[in-house]
């Protein structure tokens, strides 16, 4: 940081009109970003956005930081380019479910598999906003959608696993009608070296409301989700009363009281690789609550370090470039 | 080297051609040949031509790979046209290359691989040795392989790997034929093969008995002296085109104080590029090997945006893909420089074989008026100062570029007279460091270029947003106002316009007024100057211009092509540069167009300049 200058939420918000639909979800979570932007010990400068195409994408204009709305799918190309010219950036990339998951799903993949130190927001609404309403690469299986009048075929990515799978380290979920939760999730992604992979679930009010409606409902919320807390037992429900234990290879729902104790219910550890694909699989598993949290999270070096480790060695070994001495080689002759 | 009895004759010009199976190690030879003819003093042109398939079945038609090379004592402009010498290691070799063989030229095959399997394979029913129109030529077989086994015969190595060798065996044939010193290429195989003791040995011997073998057996009984070329005053060296443009990039980051970035996607024939670069990561350079062509591009928008000069390359293929970033590229007036290295196609096409097919592509291949600026490169050796020349447009205009090249380019090679470095030209970036009124306005704009400032991530003050909606002018804000949406749109445009009065004025080559200029552009360079020269020589009115800027072109274009009868343009697509010059200028172009994956010789373009002349 160049000086010590105390950032407020208000320094982060542009002079630009927002223009997404009233109610949407997007709101919250631009609000739960601003308002922790000031508290993660990063200069006003140093901050890029940077989004792709959807109307989670339109993030950068609301942000009053560096920012770059770019093409369809191509943000986390674009986002690499900026972070591994300038590594001293903290780069966040805005996404959607189509913008990741479809037609940018190759880029996606290959940021985690690089592991650059990136943050990725990817708000999942499972459907297509921008374009009025098709369905999407997560959206359940059988949805009517303008594009589906008979129901949609195919059957949606559970975009945690993916990230397991694409080597992902650090991969949790939030949702847009927790701020605090977001606030929490949102730093430690930022605390993370590497890329840091944040599924967002976000109410589409216009084509998809309700889809998460269970999750925020106050009548169904508590049991029908469980917030991972590390190092403490997976409990969850409206009186604290259901646990989640380990039966063969698979997660169980229990009670707790009768037949089992707390003692008897799995322990959250982020850096338990087993468990945390075990989580990701609770996503689509109507016998199991929903779980938001830090699912998973593992130090492995990052791309842009190594990089720059490299250069530096080949610095060291051959001495910084001389143009002179790559154009005038050995092989030459000279005409007097 | 000392010669005993036999005729040592001095002559300007020879084209030779190394043929054999990919296998053969041809490319090699060639190159060392190349070497060799450079150092001395020679001047050089040379065409590689290989398979994309990597080893296509051995003997096979499609497994043939060859190298042609002509050296002279004299300025050369190409590889050369029909050939002097034709060493042709297999039938399938002999099959694809005999007919470009000078009538009385010196044909000299491998005869141990004339067998009936191989004839075979090359779809010859008798051996094509004993054949009544090998008469036409001075035919030298020789048993390489026999020969090769025998001198290695103390040598540990397996007889797989000593037949690998008489690659060598031919190259020292060679050698001797043109009085050559063998220096060079045994300091070559020790630098190598510098673990492998072995194998350099087996080297040397193969190429020291292909020398002596030449001067014993007495079957060649006149060598040849190419004294060496009087080129311009100045350091030399011998270069391919990918390598000059690679060096070219890296001296105008260091001239614009900039860090280079590379961001690209291996495919043929550019990925060399990416090789070169990607060996310097002490000058402060980064390659970023992308998952597709699109990531490429998009990391290179990134780093652009961060800072850096920002570099892509590819092909054809590659560069379709890469459009729509492209476009983003030209909306934001990011400065990057797009690299095509140009190949046969559409599609896949012909991966290794040259074509100039996709000018059309660079000046129109994205959605919207999307205008980049499009400058090409004309020879191996010339590609150094057109990528500078590249980088300084992108840097000093923030406008993307695209470079042309192609394959013929690309691979080839000749004398680089070496650039005075303390001369090179200044690069002058946009990068803005402090606000000066209240707001930062990305998109207010310098008042003679129209380039707008450069105001990197990291910079206090000067946060601001990019992106691919249409934006205000000045402001930089989303826009969706009609008269704005109009200014922008013609404002692109004249941001590339305006560089013609920052680019130098086309120099037409011969008269500047007359029957007929030649036009061109890219790859066809060498070969329309030597039909030039010659033509000049017999008293023909005939000029030559050759078009390194095509978007916008050079200022005094339309009052040179005033001063001819007829305008000629030979292009290695169906009229792509012709139809623009129809088009702009309004005069009727004449054609000159044949894509066959091979570059023109200068008897091709000769012949068309006599029938047009002619008025056929």
């Amino acid at each position: 940081m160049s000086e010590n200058v105390i950032l407020k939420k208000k320094d982060f918000v542009s002079d630009q009109e927002i223009r997404w639909c009233p109610g949407c979800g997007d709101y919250a979570i631009l609000n739960a970003v601003q308002k922790t932007f000031p508290d993660i010990g990063v200069a006003k400068e140093d901050f890029l956005v940077v989004s792709g195409i959807g109307c989670s994408s339109r993030f950068p204009y609301y942000m009053n930081t560096f920012g770059f709305h770019s093409i369809h799918g191509r943000a986390p190309a674009i986002a690499s380019g900026a972070k591994l010219s300038n590594p001293n950036l903290s780069v966040w990339l805005i996404t959607g479910d189509g913008d990741a998951m479809s037609i940018g799903g190759n880029h996606f993949i290959h940021l985690l598999r690089r592991n650059i130190d990136i943050n990725v927001l990817m708000f999942n609404n499972r459907i297509y906003g921008l374009t009025k309403g098709q369905y999407s690469p997560t959206s359940e299986i059988g949805k009517v959608t303008k594009s589906t009048p008979n129901g949609s075929l195919d059957f949606p990515f559970n975009p945690v696993l993916l990230a397991m799978g694409s080597g992902g380290t650090f991969i949790a979920r939030t949702i847009d009608k927790d701020l605090k939760h977001q606030g929490g999730i949102y730093k430690e992604a930022n605390d993370h070296k590497g890329t840091s992979f944040i599924e967002i679930y976000q109410n589409c009010n216009i084509f998809n409301d309700g889809a998460f409606s269970i999750l925020t409902d106050r009548e169904t919320k508590l049991d029908s989700t469980i917030r991972l807390v590390q190092d403490q037992p997976m409990v969850f429900g409206a009186n604290l009363d259901k646990g989640i234990i380990l039966d063969g290879f698979n997660l169980k729902v229990v009670n707790i009281g009768e037949k089992y104790s707390i003692s008897d219910l799995l322990v959250h550890n982020k850096k338990d690789k087993n468990l945390a694909m075990l989580i990701c699989e609770m996503t689509y598993n109507d016998l199991l609550p929903t779980p938001f949290g830090v699912i998973y999270e593992e130090e492995k070096p990052t791309y842009d370090d190594m990089l720059i480790k490299q250069m530096d060695q080949q610095i060291k070994a051959k001495g910084p470039g001389k143009l002179k001495d790559l154009i005038y080689t050995k092989n030459t002759w000279t005409v007097s | 080297m000392n010669k005993k009895d036999n005729n040592s004759i001095e002559i300007d010009v020879v084209t030779i051609r190394f043929a054999g199976d990919s296998g053969d190690g041809m490319q090699l030879t060639g190159n060392q040949f190349t070497t060799n003819s450079a150092l001395f003093g020679n001047d050089i042109s040379t065409l590689p031509d290989f398979p994309a398939e990597i080893r296509a079945p051995q003997g096979s038609l499609a497994g043939v790979s060859s190298f042609q090379l002509q050296f002279s004592s004299l300025d050369i402009h190409t590889p050369g046209d029909k050939l002097d010498v034709l060493i042709a290691m297999n039938p399938a070799a002999l099959k694809v290359n005999l007919s470009d063989l000078k009538a009385n030229g010196m044909l000299i095959v491998n005869k141990a691989n004339y067998s009936p399997k191989n004839l075979k394979m090359a779809g010859y029913e008798s051996n094509p040795l004993e054949s009544d129109e090998i008469e036409n030529y001075k035919l030298i077989e020789v048993d390489m392989n026999a020969l090769v086994m025998k001198a290695l015969e103390d040598s540990e190595l397996s007889p797989k790997m000593k037949f690998r060798s008489t690659n060598m065996f031919a190259l020292g044939l060679l050698y001797w034929l043109y009085e050559r010193d063998l220096e060079s290429t045994i300091k070559f195989l020790e630098q190598k093969f510098k673990s492998k003791p072995e194998i350099v040995k087996a080297n040397v011997k193969a190429l020291k008995t292909g020398y002596f073998y030449g001067e014993t057996v007495e079957v060649i009984k006149t060598t040849f002296r190419v004294p060496e070329a009087r080129l311009e005053k100045g350091t030399y060296r011998n270069i391919m085109g990918n390598e000059c443009l690679s060096l070219g990039l890296i001296a105008a980051a260091e001239k614009a104080e900039l860090n280079l970035f590379f961001g690209g996607y291996p495919i043929t024939p550019a990925s060399d590029i990416l090789h070169v670069l990607s060996k310097y990561k002490n000058f402060g350079i980064k390659t970023f090997q992308a998952e597709d062509e699109i990531a490429g591009m998009c990391s290179v928008l990134g780093a652009a945006f961060a800072g850096d000069l920002a570099i892509t390359a590819s092909s054809g293929p590659g560069i379709a893909l890469k459009g729509e970033a492209i476009g983003l590229g030209v909306i934001t007036e990011l400065p990057i420089v797009v690299i095509n290295i140009q190949r046969g196609g559409p599609s896949t096409g012909l991966p290794t074989k040259t074509e100039q097919s996709d000018l059309n592509q660079a000046m129109y291949g994205r959605n919207g008026e999307c205008p980049a600026v499009v400058i090409a490169c004309q020879s191996p050796s010339d590609c150094f100062e057109t990528a500078f020349m590249a980088c300084k447009i992108a840097l000093e205009f923030m406008v993307p570029v695209i470079l042309l090249s192609d394959g013929y380019i690309a691979n080839g090679s000749e004398p680089w007279k070496l650039p005075d470095l303390d001369k090179l030209e200044d690069i002058k970036t946009r990068v803005v460091k402090k606000k000066s009124g209240d707001t930062f306005l990305p998109y207010d704009r310098d008042k003679k270029t129209l380039a707008r400032p450069w105001a990197l991530p990291g910079t206090k003050d000067l946060e601001h947003r990019i992106g691919g909606l249409e934006k205000a002018n000045i402001s930089g804000n989303v826009s969706y106002d009609p008269d704005n949406h109009d200014t922008m749109v013609k404002l692109r445009q004249k941001k590339i316009d305006i560089i013609a009065d920052y680019i130098p004025e086309a120099k037409v080559f011969g008269n500047e007024k007359g029957k007929l200029l030649v036009l061109g552009w890219g790859g066809p360079y060498g070969a329309i100057r030597s039909a030039v020269i010659k033509c000049n020589q017999e008293n023909m009115e005939v000029s030559h211009l050759h078009l390194k800027h095509i978007h916008p072109f050079p200022k005094n274009l339309a009052s040179i092509l005033s001063n001819f009868d007829k305008v000629l343009v030979p292009e290695i697509n169906l009229g792509q540069l012709s139809n623009i010059i129809r088009s702009k200028y309004m005069i009727d172009t004449i054609n000159f167009n044949r894509i066959s994956g091979k570059p023109f010789t200068s008897p091709d373009i000769y012949n068309k300049i006599l029938n047009t002349l002619k008025g056929k």
